[in-house]
């Protein structure tokens, strides 16, 4: 996946063709039938051989896609490497820091520790999900107002999770935040501003 | 990472034909504990059967209890209204454990089966009994801060880091399996393990068989419970030492029943029976529960890197106790 061509899209042949033939050539040779016919039938009840490229359909900001993965691809490389979504951080990629946070049918989850295969049929909600067109959310608006962030690496994970934080009626007082914040690490320290964003968008009462 | 087949049966006897036939296959539910192992090259399945497409994640009330489904989720638990009015402990030791994203994909069933581990069964450059049966214990002899006080043997010395585990222990609760020779029901205790010389296992659970549901028994412990966990950051870290307190108390300030067990500190969640009935009939006062702390420390051993242990089991029970009996 490191090596696919930076212009690649899901829906483009180049891809698909640099995928199959990057596949290992004994590994080709086990393939029952075609890839692509392989990827078009129903999972549900057999399965899928490992090197194989599994049907997934899910709706991704809005967006419903029709795609083919390897079953070991997590949900955060196959929005990061394959979709492009690049908002979406690996950070430890072992669900310790919450740089990969996104939403799964509007739950906050690590999007580093689950397989993208696991997910067929959700709705995953990223960072380029949250803004409406050129108007930002909410809580984007108020990280920027209180400098919640500074290298802002954390800061994608931090809102997503800030958001849920909020919906879930967590966001109570300030300890309350900080227990519920807590999967999400910021090796800047910009933990007291970030706290004040989440109080000052649950004050302010909007819809998140 | 490996890679592997992957299957996502609609029917549970399909899933569990899967993995009883072939030895590399395993479950998969929240995947949260999994996919960590297999990023890191700990384990490799060759084959991963999803499980979540199964109907087994309500909680229900039924025959005197609560029947919470294996594919429940850790989130759903805590906040659920039954579990929070008759289990008060239950939802303490879930919120305590892991972070609010963690909590929303790890199940019930996959929270009891996350590995019992320390950082040498994770560092495959390290031997490690559990990891690779016959290779020694680097714990044994190295850094051993966070490992275990109670039931460890030569071969492991490594804790079960579930908290919810602790609460379930405690509350009597039972697990329920299916598997290739039909169904039956493991109490709690007994389904966890501790190392002897087979540490490579963690549980009792035979080839496919798979949780189906875990039942905790209604109980007069819905008011007087804490969950108190002593970690070296504020949330979100593994304990270093937990316990889970349940007490009943009486009008003249009597204990009627009591329930304890703590975690971090033995291979599986450690029940302290001999501590519970030496509280009842006795008054909640600090004494009272000073000399359970004591009774329950009993048989206590630690290693170079862990003696504090010694000192904060006690003050730990002591501590959990008075914010239980003042709840």
């Amino acid at each position: 996946m490191n090596t696919e061509p930076e212009n690649a899209s899901p829906h483009d042949d180049s891809r698909r063709t640099f995928l199959k033939q990057s596949t290992l050539l004994t590994a080709m040779a086990l393939v029952p039938g075609p890839v692509v016919s392989a990827a078009e039938a129903k999972l549900d009840e057999r399965v899928a051989e490992a090197i194989e490229q599994v049907p997934l359909s899910l709706k991704v900001n809005g967006k419903k896609l029709k795609l083919s993965v390897e079953p070991r691809t997590t949900l955060l490389d196959l929005l990061r490497e394959q979709l492009h979504l690049n908002g979406t951080k690996k950070g430890c990629d072992y669900g310790q820091c919450g740089a990969c946070t996104v939403h799964v049918d509007g739950q906050r989850v690590n999007s580093c520790l689950s397989f993208a295969v696991m997910h067929d049929g959700k709705e995953i909600t990223t960072i380029e999900g949250l803004a409406d067109g050129d108007k930002l959310h909410p809580m984007q608006e108020a990280f920027v107002k209180h400098d919640g962030f500074q290298c802002g690496y954390c800061t994608p994970g931090q809102i997503m999770s800030a958001v849920a934080c909020v919906r879930e009626g967590h966001a109570g007082s300030e300890g309350e935040i900080r227990e519920y914040m807590s999967g999400n690490i910021c090796r800047c320290g910009a933990y007291s501003n970030i706290v004040a964003a989440i109080q000052d968008v649950k004050k302010g009462g909007q819809k998140v | 990472m490996n890679q592997f087949q992957y299957s996502r049966p609609t029917k549970q006897q399909a899933a569990i034909d899967a993995v009883a036939k072939d030895p590399n296959a395993a479950f998969i539910a929240g995947g949260t504990n999994l996919v960590d192992l297999m990023k890191r090259g700990v384990t490799s399945p060759q084959k991963l059967v999803d499980i979540n497409r199964l109907p087994l994640g309500k909680i229900e009330s039924q025959n005197n209890g609560l029947r919470i489904g294996a594919l429940a989720l850790n989130s759903a638990v805590a906040e659920d209204r039954q579990v929070r009015e008759k289990q008060p402990l239950l939802a303490l030791a879930l919120n305590a454990g892991a972070s609010p994203q963690l909590r929303n994909m790890a199940t019930v069933g996959g929270n009891m089966l996350q590995r019992t581990r320390c950082a040498y069964f994770y560092d495959t450059t390290m031997p490690c009994n559990k990891r690779q049966p016959g290779t020694g214990c680097g714990a044994l002899e190295g850094v051993n801060r966070m490992h275990a006080i109670f039931g460890f043997s030569d071969k492991c010395i490594a804790v079960h880091p579930s908290d919810m585990s602790v609460a379930l222990v405690a509350l009597d609760a039972v697990v329920q399996v299916s598997g290739p020779k039909g169904n039956r029901s493991i109490p709690f205790a007994d389904f966890h393990r501790l190392p002897g010389d087979t540490p490579e296992k963690d549980t009792n659970l035979t080839p496919g068989e798979l949780i189906t549901a875990v039942d905790v028994p209604d109980g007069p412990f819905t008011k007087h419970v804490h969950y108190q966990k002593v970690r070296e950051r504020a949330s979100y870290a593994f304990a270093l030492l937990s316990v889970a307190a349940a007490l009943d108390i009486d009008g003249s300030n009597i204990i009627k029943a009591a329930r304890l067990a703590m975690g971090g500190v033995a291979h599986k969640p450690w029940r302290l029976t001999t501590a519970e009935q030496m509280l009842v009939g006795k008054p909640a006062t600090e004494e009272t529960f000073r000399q359970a702390a004591d009774v329950a420390m009993q048989g206590a051993k630690s290693f170079k890197y862990n003696a504090y242990k010694l000192k904060l089991g006690p003050n730990a029970i002591v501590q959990a106790l008075k914010t239980a009996a003042a709840a």
